[in-house]
């Protein structure tokens, strides 16, 4: 089997596996519970203080 | 201890123009001795304004009432970039309405300088990288100290920065006009014209790096990973894909050190990255700082937006082949860009609904805030052209568009619906702010900008969808006889419609332009429309009245 | 910080706080899909093959190819033939990795407004080529093609063909020393029928030599241009067994 076969059937079979695996982690991960607290106050840190020059 | 200082520039710029007159004088083809002429030219307009100390900039900073005195930002490079995206916009708006209009009517060719092959490219760079490339610097060198809570770091350096970007700018534009060309669509510009933006290039990534290593906050807001992405990125493709032998360092032709298949991919790893990184990483940036500005509530979810930073920069890179199906490019390659175009849709929609959904509890602004509803429309056609792509990458559906007018449409319905309209969106928002006035002019001419652009977004998309499936089905369609039933000049005569149509949606989307250069010029000279206000609802009395007693409920 | 390890996305605090790592890591990120993809195509077979004919520009062909160049003609021409039925039949047997060996850069274009041209050479007459650059509309009476008349009115001038050539050699193309210094006179002798063209047909096999473009009496831009057209697609006999021996056998496709 040449290389290209090979990656194929790879790629259609557990390669296809993994990568559906981590994409529904990285779906699933921004609505896991952790550091919430922390991504809100970096998602809120373009509110802080004087932002437009005065 | 100043004087000398000015006299040493004026002795510094007296040298380089010397150096390029000596070009120009010795120059093999005229395109070079041109280019040469300008910048000796340029180099003079500088050893003057140093020797007598003339400050030009100063009196266009009054001209176009730039507020003056100590800021706690440094905006005046923000400012320039503002008026640079709006100058550019108009001249790369008016020029793809020309070459629409050539193709319609093909008796508005003057040869050789305006042609449409020559006016083309000058078209695509000057939207590209004229109009997009200085909304992107302006609003990063914003971002980038508004999030930083710092002032730029270099301030010259970053004077140089926008100013260069213009010369850039010039040289290019001219040189298309001229003939000076390398035929690598998107980096057209020759080897010298390439070596000066790699040197603005550099400058930018110090000056943006530079800020957020004087940072005064401890985390990088996810609006300067994208930037910092779109400016490494850049880089990075631009002197890879310019890899070229000058013929002579005294003429503008340069051969590609790549060649056929290679060369091929290579351009096309810049070229689709192009639009990965300049029209999208660093228009995100703005839509992850401006969207939830305007809307005043945070992003949606932070942490979709780290996932949607990393999965979109690894997967785009990979999408390059697309544009080389059923080529001789070698198939697995051709397979491998179809699969990553592919995935490419999910972080593309995954930001999408991020900023979509910044807006989630506050959906009402988009009836009230002519400027959200600018913001939404981008984030909608980013969504639809972000399906529209990975579907056209598709193999089977690629034999079809593939060399169509389908492919301009999808184009144009990403680079007016979505980086047009965030652009504007964000001109509008940093106007006042950078002007230091109460708001825009005008908020109805907002309105009317929003409808006439989105109206030509509708007109030129659908003519050109149209058009590029009627191409690809004449040409493969078969008659009983087992014979091709269009010569090439009936499919041509074919599209002669729709491109009248195409023509017509981007006379729209100019004329939604002009009325926000209006508002703009307005706003800077201080003035303040009176007029009804977007928010009010007038008062129904016959609507104010309790439910009549047999009213049915609607479940 | 406390957490740290615990979650496992929790390092990426890291990378929110530190400009260096964040550069670094964008850069691996977007680095790794062009090696991948680009770096292979410089030594599998099929895209580094040589099939038979083919050769470099001839400097008068080089001088039309850097016309159409300056003059945009990929805007709307491709010179890529994809191996579908019609377009086969419409422009030729499909386009081999091998026939731009030499396009330093491709011009297999993005858009056809206009046909294809990766095999036109041969197709139409000189005086065709010439009446249609001159005023396609008369030609071809639906055509939105601008006119290039002023071709034909510019002596094709060339700062130094030799420069040209030896640029070239420099990054690979097997230009002999010969060549490049027999550059000027080569250029010359293709498009003038009173010149004595030497050994040109030698050196440059399959080279047309005539004039082009109706004008013995001088070399014009349109010569060159012209002498481009008509060699396209020329070099290589697609059809011969031998060639289809080849494309039977390559590895890596």
């Amino acid at each position: 089997m040449s290389v290209y076969e090979t990656l194929r059937h790879f790629a259609d079979s557990y390669g296809l596996a993994a990568m559906m695996l981590v994409f529904v982690v990285l779906c699933a991960w921004p609505f896991l519970p952790g550091p919430r607290a922390r991504a809100d106050e970096a998602a809120n840190s373009i509110f802080e203080g004087q932002d437009d020059g005065e | 201890m100043q004087a000398e200082a000015a006299m040493g520039r004026a002795g510094l710029w007296f040298g380089v123009m010397l150096l390029a007159l000596a070009a120009a004088v010795m120059a093999h083809d005229t395109g070079f001795a041109f280019h040469a002429g300008l910048v000796a030219f340029v180099a003079f307009c500088l050893m003057w304004m140093s020797a007598s100390r003339f400050d030009p900039a100063g009196k266009a900073e009054g001209f176009f009432r730039m507020p003056e005195g100590p800021s706690k930002y440094d905006d005046a490079p923000v400012r320039w970039g503002v008026i640079a995206t709006l100058f550019w916009g108009t001249a790369g708006f008016l020029a793809g309405l020309y070459i629409a209009l050539q193709l319609a009517f093909p008796v508005l060719n003057f040869e050789p300088y305006l042609n449409f092959g020559r006016l083309r490219p000058l078209h695509t760079s000057a939207v590209i990288f004229a109009f997009g490339g200085n909304a992107l610097i302006a609003t990063s060198f914003y971002i980038v100290q508004r999030t930083c809570r710092t002032q730029l770091a270099f301030p010259g350096l970053a004077r140089f920065v926008f100013w260069g970007y213009q010369m850039f700018i010039v040289l290019a534009a001219s040189g298309y006009l001229l003939g000076v060309t390398q035929s690598k669509e998107y980096a057209e510009p020759e080897w010298y014209v390439d070596l000066w933006l790699t040197a603005v290039w550099l400058a930018y990534l110090a000056v943006f790096v530079g800020t957020i290593v004087k940072r005064k906050e401890p985390h990088i807001y996810v609006a300067n990973w994208f930037f910092l992405a779109f400016i490494v990125t850049v880089a990075m493709l631009h002197v890879v894909n310019n890899l070229a032998i000058p013929v002579s360092f005294l003429g503008s032709r340069s051969y590609s050190v790549f060649a056929g298949v290679q060369d091929a991919l290579t351009q096309w790893w810049y070229g689709h990255n192009a639009v990965g990184f300049f029209l999208t990483a660093g228009f995100l940036a703005m839509m992850y700082y401006f969207v939830p500005k305007q809307a005043e509530r945070p992003v949606y979810s932070y942490r979709l937006s780290i996932i949607h930073f990393w999965s979109l920069i690894f997967l785009y890179i990979w999408a390059g082949p697309h544009h080389l199906h059923y080529t001789a490019l070698p198939d697995w390659a051709q397979t491998l860009g179809m699969v990553f175009s592919i995935m490419l849709w999910m972080p593309s929609w995954g930001g999408m609904i991020n900023g979509l959904m910044t807006l989630n509890g506050a959906w009402d602004k988009i009836r009230t805030d002519p400027i959200i509803r600018m913001m939404v429309m981008a984030l909608a056609f980013y969504g639809m052209s972000t399906f529209e792509g990975p579907m056209m990458s598709i193999k089977a559906v690629n034999s079809l568009s593939h060399y169509t007018d389908w492919t301009i449409g999808h184009v144009h319905s990403g680079a007016l619906g979505w980086n047009g309209m965030i652009t504007f969106a964000c001109i509008y928002y940093l106007v006042p702010r950078l002007w230091k006035r109460t708001r825009m002019y005008s908020l109805r001419m907002i309105n009317w900008h929003f409808w006439l652009a989105t109206l030509g977004i509708v007109f030129y998309a659908a003519s050109m969808w149209v058009a590029g499936i009627t191409q690809g089905l004449m040409w493969r369609e078969y008659g009983a006889d087992g014979y091709l039933v269009n010569s090439f000049a009936d499919t041509v005569a074919a599209l002669h419609p729709m491109y009248v149509l195409r023509a017509f949606g981007g006379g729209l989307y100019l004329a939604g332009f002009v009325v926000m250069l209006w508002n703009v010029a307005q706003t800077l000279a201080g003035r303040l429309r009176s007029e009804a206000p977007m928010t009010e609802t007038p008062y129904d009395p016959d609507a104010d009245r309790p439910l009549p007693a047999d009213a049915v409920p609607a479940e | 910080m406390t957490d740290t390890g615990k979650q496992p996305f929790e390092r990426h605090k890291k990378l929110e706080k530190n400009v260096t790592l964040l550069a670094a890591a964008t850069f691996l990120t977007v680095a790794v899909g062009g090696i991948v993809e680009i770096a292979p195509l410089f030594w599998i077979d099929n895209t580094i093959e040589k099939v038979d004919g083919m050769r470099p520009y001839s400097p008068l062909e080089l001088a039309g190819r850097d016309i159409y160049i300056r003059e945009g003609c990929y805007t709307c021409h491709s010179q890529m033939i994809r191996p579908f039925r019609d377009e086969v039949e419409r422009y030729g047997h499909y386009s081999l990795a091998a026939e731009s060996m030499y396009d330093h850069p491709f011009q297999w274009g993005s858009k056809r407004t206009g046909p294809d041209l990766a095999r036109v050479g041969g197709r139409y007459s000189d005086a065709w080529h010439v009446q249609h650059l001159r005023d396609p509309q008369s030609v071809v009476p639906e055509s939105v093609m601008p006119q290039y008349g002023f071709l034909a009115d510019t002596p094709l001038n060339v700062a130094d063909p030799s420069a040209n050539l030896a640029a070239l050699r420099n990054i690979g193309v097997p230009y002999t020393k010969d060549d490049v210094a027999k550059a000027p006179a080569d250029l010359a002798a293709q498009a003038d029928p009173e010149a004595d063209p030497g050994d040109l047909a030698a050196r440059y096999p399959k080279a047309q030599i005539r004039d082009f473009d109706g004008d013995p009496a001088r070399v014009t831009e349109m010569d060159a241009l012209v002498a481009y057209l008509q060699m396209l697609g020329t070099l290589v006999d697609v059809n011969s067994a031998a060639a289809q021996e080849e494309l039977a056998t390559e590895k890596g496709r």
